[in-house]
């Protein structure tokens, strides 16, 4: 069994904690103490019936305003398979905590309100899929209840869409029509949308394929820690630490050491007790070169044959997530994996208005602002492309005066 | 091209050492939280994992409320044998007794509360700058909206509207002096992931976990251990039962459930099967529905 990622995006009032209530209340994944909770709790619907919002809203200040401030995970499981959910809010001031959700995120859903359509929410958001790479889209056109379940406005909103994302790099997309608050095609199919021929959400949610499609030639494993225990037995033990970001690494590949450049092969592969001949991205492990060379964190270890790229000079988008507003004066740490060096925005190249996706001339970026901008790095980087290898193409900015996290990095150029 | 399909508790655990190993590179003076739970052994388990054959780049803690199952800290202490590590143990009594914080009184008294004190002096006075916990998200809905890094100020505090965001998997753990971090790495795994991966690892827990006899009351319609911790009254009727404990906290506010599970698998059935969320059986979080949320504000694990 794997595990499914998602987040949901989408207005506030266009139900996502509802549809995540949903999901959760249709699959039986809420238990009998957590319902009388929810009966015992002030907040119904209309109809009295209980409100499936509330399941995600975990902090009093939701509660009191009946909104999502911050990402929330749920998780819940099917004989079929793993689900982790981010519940990001939809308010633009928390446009942050939506690319939060999104930056681990195999696949979104976008809700549209059935009377409204394709508002400019919609287009920011999915805008932001498109821009963090996430690689399967559903469009959950949702409240089709308020709109007589109408085949018309599902296809008038959907040709609306597909017109606007022709503009944005979307992989996959499908299109569900749903009432979160009356269960349509959530879990259940539809008894009300006779013409409707898909899938529940459920179902496609169950059955979407999400391997890591990654080409092999992309071994990249930053070191976290070297493992030495000095001891007499193990007096020459010395192990470097990591996850495997991207690709594979086999016993007995070359691999190079980035930024020093040296090269060894791999002697053996360690995973706890087990020493497999090869392991693959999203794998802890422990690697053994056959020489002696220089490795502390802050390496990565990369296959010799397909080095990344190197430089100190990026262009990349960034993504602003601070109430103090970018300060191209001073400088910020950046975090790439385990490598951490100082660096300055030398130029910003443009900002992204994410209503209507024209690129803008600017000289600031404030909260929630996205564009792109050229950084200087103190130390080199050794990375690739985001468009090529998510994992090892992204970086976050910390402010050092304050230790926040401030913005996030896709790398998208070398500038020569 | 290649495919590569990580089975689920694969890919938890790998997320889990990748988690570990950051705290041990950004940080100069880490410490695992021990409470001698199923959560904490794994951690322990996953620590294993991630540091071996080195040692543990940080001392276990355990908060001692004096109020344990004795089953629990014999098992943490053949655990430390066991494993060779450092142990560190901050008594509540001994906060008591310093009079920094005061015993509760009446029937429902519990030291729950009083371990955060003890916790933060811990803290404070060994200078740990990161703490690793085995809280899950799934295990209560403040705790859902909790980073992985939870950044806590000079006195102990989560502000939930000041988290920073956590992209991909990149951790920031820069903090300034005073502060520390609450680090998570099983943030993403459910109760009954815990369980499988326990299975899977074939991992010894304290005997508490598994049915059976014990002397129980009842209170606030749960069943509670009967034992001195409590403030037992002749209102109170022992009765002798087949139990087992989904939690392992405190005596006075862990609650039992009637069981004939006395092995793991039959365990992992009976929790599949369960319709109360393992939170349902801690008397602290019945208190109102903020309840964890406001512990957490005020430096509660």
């Amino acid at each position: 069994m794997n595990i499914l990622k998602f987040f949901t995006a989408g207005s506030v009032d266009d139900g996502k904690s509802t549809l995540i209530g949903r999901l959760l209340y249709d699959t039986g994944s809420i238990l009998a103490d957590q319902l009388e909770a929810l009966q015992q709790s002030n907040r119904k619907n209309d109809d009295g019936t209980i409100d499936l919002a509330i399941l995600t809203d975990g902090l009093r200040a939701e509660r009191e305003q009946g909104i999502t401030i911050d990402v929330a995970y749920k998780y819940f499981q099917t004989g079929k398979r793993k689900f982790i959910i981010a519940d990001t809010p939809g308010h633009i001031q928390y446009t942050r905590n939506m690319v939060t959700g999104a930056s681990t995120a195999n696949l979104a859903i976008i809700l549209v309100d059935a009377r409204n359509g394709v508002v400019e929410q919609t287009i920011r958001h999915s805008y932001l899929v498109s821009l963090l790479g996430v690689s399967h889209v559903v469009i959950c056109i949702n409240k089709m209840d308020m709109e007589g379940y109408s085949e018309e406005v599902f296809n008038t909103i959907t040709e609306n869409y597909k017109k606007m994302a022709a503009k944005l790099n979307l992989q996959d997309i499908t299109f569900i029509p749903v009432s979160a608050l009356k269960g349509d095609n959530i879990v259940h199919t539809s008894e009300h949308m006779p013409w409707y021929q898909g899938t529940s959400l459920l179902d496609f949610l169950e059955t979407v394929e999400v391997t890591v499609n990654q080409d092999l030639h992309y071994a990249r494993m930053p070191v976290q820690w070297v493992i030495r225990p000095q001891t007499e037995a193990l007096h020459d033990y010395r192990g470097y630490a990591g996850r495997i970001l991207s690709g594979a690494f086999k016993v007995n590949d070359k691999v190079t050491v980035l930024p020093s450049g040296n090269s060894s092969v791999i002697d053996r592969i360690e995973i706890f007790e087990q020493t497999p001949q090869e392991a693959t991205a999203g794998q802890s492990v422990t690697l053994h070169l056959k020489d002696n060379i220089d490795i502390s964190r802050g390496d990565v270890l990369v296959n010799s044959s397909y080095l990344p790229q190197r430089s100190q000079l990026i262009e990349a988008d960034l993504c602003w997530m601070d109430n103090k507003p970018m300060d191209d004066s001073i400088t910020y740490f950046l975090q790439h994996n385990s490598k951490l060096t100082k660096c300055k925005i030398r130029e910003i190249l443009h900002k992204v208005n994410i209503n209507t996706l024209e690129k803008e001339e600017t000289h600031e970026f404030k909260l929630n602002d996205i564009g792109r901008v050229v950084i200087k790095t103190a130390d080199e980087l050794a990375f690739d492309l985001y468009t090529e290898n998510k994992a090892n193409g992204s970086a976050i900015l910390i402010d050092g005066r304050t230790n926040l996290t401030v913005g996030a990095l896709m790398f998208r150029a070398i500038v020569e | 091209m290649s495919k590569y399909n990580l089975d689920y508790l694969d890919e938890l655990e790998a997320e889990a050492i990748h988690i570990l190993r950051e705290v041990a590179g950004q940080f100069e003076k880490p410490a695992l939280l021990f409470s001698g739970g199923k959560d904490s052994i794994t951690l322990v388990r996953l620590a294993e994992k991630a540091f071996r054959p080195g040692k543990f780049p940080f001392p276990l803690v355990h908060i001692d409320t004096g109020h344990n199952f004795q089953e629990t800290i014999d098992y943490r202490d053949e655990m430390v044998a066991r494993l060779g590590e450092k142990l560190i143990v901050g008594y509540v009594q001994e906060s008591i007794d310093n009079g920094k914080v005061i015993e509760q009184k009446g029937k429902n008294a519990s030291r729950n509360a009083l371990q955060t004190v003890t916790l933060l002096d811990t803290i404070a006075q060994h200078g740990f700058d990161a703490c690793i916990g085995g809280a899950r998200r799934d295990e209560e809905k403040a705790r859902a909206k909790e980073r992985i890094f939870s950044v806590r100020d000079e006195f102990g505090q989560w502000d939930p509207k000041r988290q920073r965001p956590e992209l991909w998997n990149i951790y920031n753990g820069r903090i300034h002096k005073g502060e520390n971090v609450r680090v998570f790495p099983i943030s993403n795994w459910t109760e009954l992931d815990v369980w499988n991966y326990i299975r899977r690892e074939k991992m010894s827990l304290p005997s508490i976990y598994f049915a059976h006899h014990r002397d129980c009351i009842t209170r606030n319609g749960q069943l509670m251990a009967a034992s001195p911790f409590l403030n037992m009254d002749d209102a109170d009727i022992v009765t002798h039962r087949k139990v087992r404990f989904r939690t392992v906290g405190d005596m006075s506010c862990t609650a039992a459930v009637e069981s004939e599970a006395d092995q793991i698998d039959d365990i992992i059935d009976e929790i599949s099967a369960s319709k109360i969320s393992e939170r349902g059986a801690r008397l602290d979080d019945k208190v109102s529905e903020a309840a964890m949320e406001d512990r957490k504000k005020g430096g509660y694990f």
